[in-house]
């Protein structure tokens, strides 16, 4: 019988033993023995990391090799991390339940700005120095990657190569490199040099930094002859051509994505202009409709799942949706299994497909509208117009919805005071869409109910706005409330609901999100300040927070409160992301004049994302 | 067509709660294509009833699944395929087939067999001494406990619901005791009191409890108890 890490009496004293079990459906047993052993990691709970799909492809393809081991660790939620440190049981992975100090490679995804002091606490109880620069030959190879490796900079202490794209693409290549380098009796460094020459990997201790008396960036370049100047994100071509797991794992307490999750297609052919993601996972590559059938009954097949969900960034972008969803709905009728349709527009066709897959009584529809004036919208490049969504609206309301949903961001680039009145405006103009349908007619119970929600801006590299200042504590409070008020003065006001986020979180993330080198040391500090799942609200810490930048003497306003002239040298500037910094400063011109871009289909941009030759971009 | 399914669960999935362990095994049914039936409605639901949750840490030799199917070829077969979708620790020992008309095993359960061992180095005392204890506690006309629920404390005589306990030749307590949505008793209060009245060290953490087995009882005021296996119910 399989041995656990953790004896019985803690298992019984903790929530949710399950979580550091293993032992689920679709885990993968090996002998470890000869074999690359990778601890993949998601800084989180578990219940947060089973429910990421980057993780689910990457164990796949990993174990799909037989000389590499590929095992799980999640963040220990905050009862087992007091146990573990106080009985110093080293931090280990769930399938073998061994130490990850003893792997070879310590796989970290970073997917939010706000699980960077989770990343030190896996280190720290992992028994693995936190600083690259003192590990040794038998620490394991620290190795991140996900959307916040686009800029790694404030991470650069912690992480010995850092994955810059596609995980399909090169992990095969750094493996061959890790074992011709192991039988040949070579050293850590060795194996860090010859990484180095691998296309899309980044090894930051081969970097150096120079600062100007201001605190910018005066140079940044390799220190040595193995590490290229430029990064280059590596993607696949044909996402049809790759693996997709056919067998994803079926953990047994109920995590956030407890579904089949059917990855369409990658990348947004859409350009907002605040989105990181709809900038890097260019160019757009869809799926063949083929495979995406096939993978959609092998995995309701291996897993049992009673749902199943599109994964994309705008899933009505899909050129087959229409085919693809009579499919699902087809299969999924026949096996009891639920679909689940996120991130569609609300149009005719949607609303059609949503009614035959859910409930419409109990659903809410969510539009994204991002800013309430036609002027925001615009720079924004949100294609989106108030007839539209008025129109999406009332379609909804015949179909018999009578609950949306209005996701909305204060802080914007030019905003002005009526910009953000236009939110309570768009909020009051839905609600009274619904009571222009006479009275007897009206669904659910003759009300309707619109909830705003909002969220502070937050700048990020490699989009248009990367040069943008982000708003003070101040300014977005008075923003907030102004926009509270404004709520209250609406003729449907009782038919409305208003949500905001808080902006203690939304600075940090901006902090960090464009952050450089010299906030490792801040991580460092906020830690041992006590400072971990900041995502959590019952665990945030900002005092914890502050004191590490006052302890550091470090003047965050720098980094998130500053406009940065458009030729300075940023933090990220050595990563060629796919979109050129021409493209972004085109469109961050575009966005002061409130002039709108074409989508991919619409005319090319000319963003630089042709050179991958895939996807959208080649499309007859 | 109602089945009924006896397995087993025991290591490590013993921390694997009695929902998660539902949710599992609707979703091992659809793997195994077993055509379990649906309830009717918006949002359809398998229908599957457990005789009785298993507390967490607990292992179990006797747990009992009914369930409804639209259909089934061979029940040998259905168990080897549900088997074959068995994570370590969870084994299917058996699926019958129950009369239309039977009862579900939740509504029916009347008593429980429980093991309970030691920890290793954490008996309270040696075997003869245990043997002493648990004669001298059966001894005893009433045993009277405050019973928390959710709700209320009462005090109730727990003495006429434990059916059968001794210690066996391997050292363990065997406890047969009563079960069911109207007087259920827990091993763990068994073993507690035991310890409180017969002046035993305490401690929850030294037991091993497996539940064994559960049964109905098919017998009247005239004839007493009389206890079948949830098991021999199928035909």
């Amino acid at each position: 019988m399989k041995k656990l890490a953790l004896s019985d009496d803690i298992l019984l004293k903790i929530e949710k033993p399950a979580r550091y079990l293993g032992n689920e459906v679709n885990h993968v047993v090996k002998d470890p023995k000869g074999k690359i052993r990778f601890a993949m990691c998601f800084p989180d709970v578990y219940e947060i990391g089973m429910s990421h799909l980057g993780i689910q492809i990457l164990y796949d393809l990993l174990n799909a090799r037989e000389d590499v081991y590929c095992e799980r660790v999640y963040s220990p939620w905050m009862d087992l991390d007091a146990v573990m440190r106080e009985k110093k049981i080293p931090l280990f992975a769930l399938e073998s339940q061994d130490p990850i100090k003893d792997f070879d490679f310590l796989g970290i995804t970073i997917q939010y700005e706000m699980c960077y002091t989770n990343i030190l606490q896996v280190l720290d109880l992992g028994g693995i120095p936190m600083l690259a620069s003192e590990r040794g030959e038998n620490d394991p190879i620290v190795i991140g990657g996900g959307p916040c490796a686009y800029n790694p900079e404030p991470l650069a202490d912690f992480f010995d190569i850092f994955y810059i794209g596609e995980g399909e693409t090169v992990y095969d290549q750094l493996m061959d490199v890790y074992k011709a380098n192991k039988a040949a009796g070579g050293s850590r460094e060795d194996f860090l040099e010859m990484a180095a020459t691998i296309p899309g990997l980044y090894v930051p201790a081969f970097y150096d930094v120079a600062y100007n008396e201001d605190g910018t960036i005066a140079s940044f370049g390799p220190n040595r002859a193995c590490a290229p100047a430029v990064i280059d994100k590596q993607v696949v071509t044909d996402l049809s051509s790759v693996r997709y797991p056919e067998k994803p794992l079926v953990p047994f307490i109920k995590v956030t994505q407890d579904r089949v999750v059917l990855e369409i297609q990658r990348g947004c052919i859409r350009g907002c202009r605040f989105c990181q993601a709809g900038m890097v996972y260019r160019p757009n590559r869809e799926r063949k409709l083929d495979y995406l059938k096939e993978h959609a009954d092998k995995m309701l097949n291996s897993t049992g799942h009673d749902e199943i969900s599109l994964s994309s960034l705008s899933s009505s972008d899909y050129s087959e949706l229409e085919e693809l969803t009579d499919y699902l709905i087809q299969t999924c009728e026949n096996r009891k299994v639920n679909i689940s349709l996120p991130s569609l527009r609300i149009d005719a066709f949607s609303l059609d497909v949503m009614s035959k897959v859910q409930d419409v009584r109990k659903s809410s529809l969510t539009f994204a509208p991002e800013a309430g004036s036609q002027r925001m919208r615009d720079v924004i490049n949100k294609g989106l117009t108030e007839e539209v969504i008025l129109k999406g609206a009332a379609d909804a309301f015949a179909g018999g919805w009578n609950r949306v949903k209005l996701y909305f961001m204060l802080g914007l680039p030019t905003e002005t005071e009526e910009d953000i009145a236009g939110i309570a405006d768009l909020a009051n103009k839905v609600a009274k869409t619904f009571y222009e349908i006479p009275k007897g007619q009206r669904p659910g119970n003759g009300r309707v109910d619109v909830v705003s929600s909002t969220s502070f801006f937050v700048p990020k590299p490699f989009t248009p706005f990367q040069w943008v200042r982000q708003c003070t504590d101040e300014e977005f409070v008075a923003k907030q409330k102004f926009l509270s008020a404004k709520m209250k003065e609406q003729i449907n006001h009782k038919s409305m609901r208003y949500n905001w986020h808080e902006f203690e979180l939304t600075k940090l993330e901006g902090i960090f999100a464009r952050g450089d080198r010299r906030l490792g040391k801040v991580l460092v500090a906020a830690y041992k300040n006590g400072c971990i799942f900041d995502s959590w609200s019952e665990f945030f810490n900002y005092d914890g927070w502050m004191k590490a930048f006052e302890e550091c003497h470090v003047d965050y306003a720098f980094y998130v409160h500053r406009e940065r002239p458009l030729d300075e040298l940023l933090p990220w500037d050595f990563i060629n992301a796919g979109v050129t910094k021409e493209f972004l400063k085109r469109e961050y011109k575009r966005a002061h004049e409130e002039v709108v871009t074409p989508n991919c289909r619409q005319g090319c941009s000319g963003c630089g994302c042709r050179v991958y030759e895939g996807g959208v971009c080649y499309e007859a | 067509m109602k089945l009924r399914m006896r397995f087993g669960k025991e290591g490590i999935v013993k921390f694997i709660g009695h929902l998660d362990i539902m949710r599992y095994f609707q979703k091992a049914f659809r793997r195994a294509n077993v055509d379990i039936t649906y309830s009717q409605g918006y949002h359809p639901h398998p229908c599957l009833s457990f005789a009785s949750p298993l507390g967490v840490g607990l292992e179990s030799r006797g747990e009992y699944l009914d369930m409804e199917v639209n259909s089934y070829d061979d029940l040998e077969a259905m168990k080897e395929a549900v088997n074959a979708q068995m994570v370590e620790g969870i084994v299917v020992y058996s699926i019958k087939h129950l009369p239309d008309n039977a009862k579900n095993a939740m509504s029916i359960i009347a008593a429980a067999d429980y093991e309970v061992g030691f920890r290793e180095d954490m008996a309270p005392c040696d075997t003869k001494q245990l043997k002493a204890a648990v004669d001298s506690f059966m001894a005893r006309p009433e045993i009277r406990v405050i019973k928390k629920t959710k709700k209320s404390e009462r005090e109730i005589d727990i003495r006429p619901l434990i059916y059968e306990m001794f210690v066996m030749d391997n050292g363990k307590i065997f406890m047969q005791v009563a079960a069911g949505s109207a007087t259920n008793l827990k091993p763990e209060l068994v073993m507690q009191t035991l310890c409180r009245l017969e002046g035993l060290e305490e401690n929850d953490y030294a037991w091993l409890v497996t539940r064994c087995d559960m049964y109905a009882d098919k017998g009247n005021d005239q004839t007493g108890r009389q206890l079948v296996s949830l098991e021999e119910f199928a035909e």
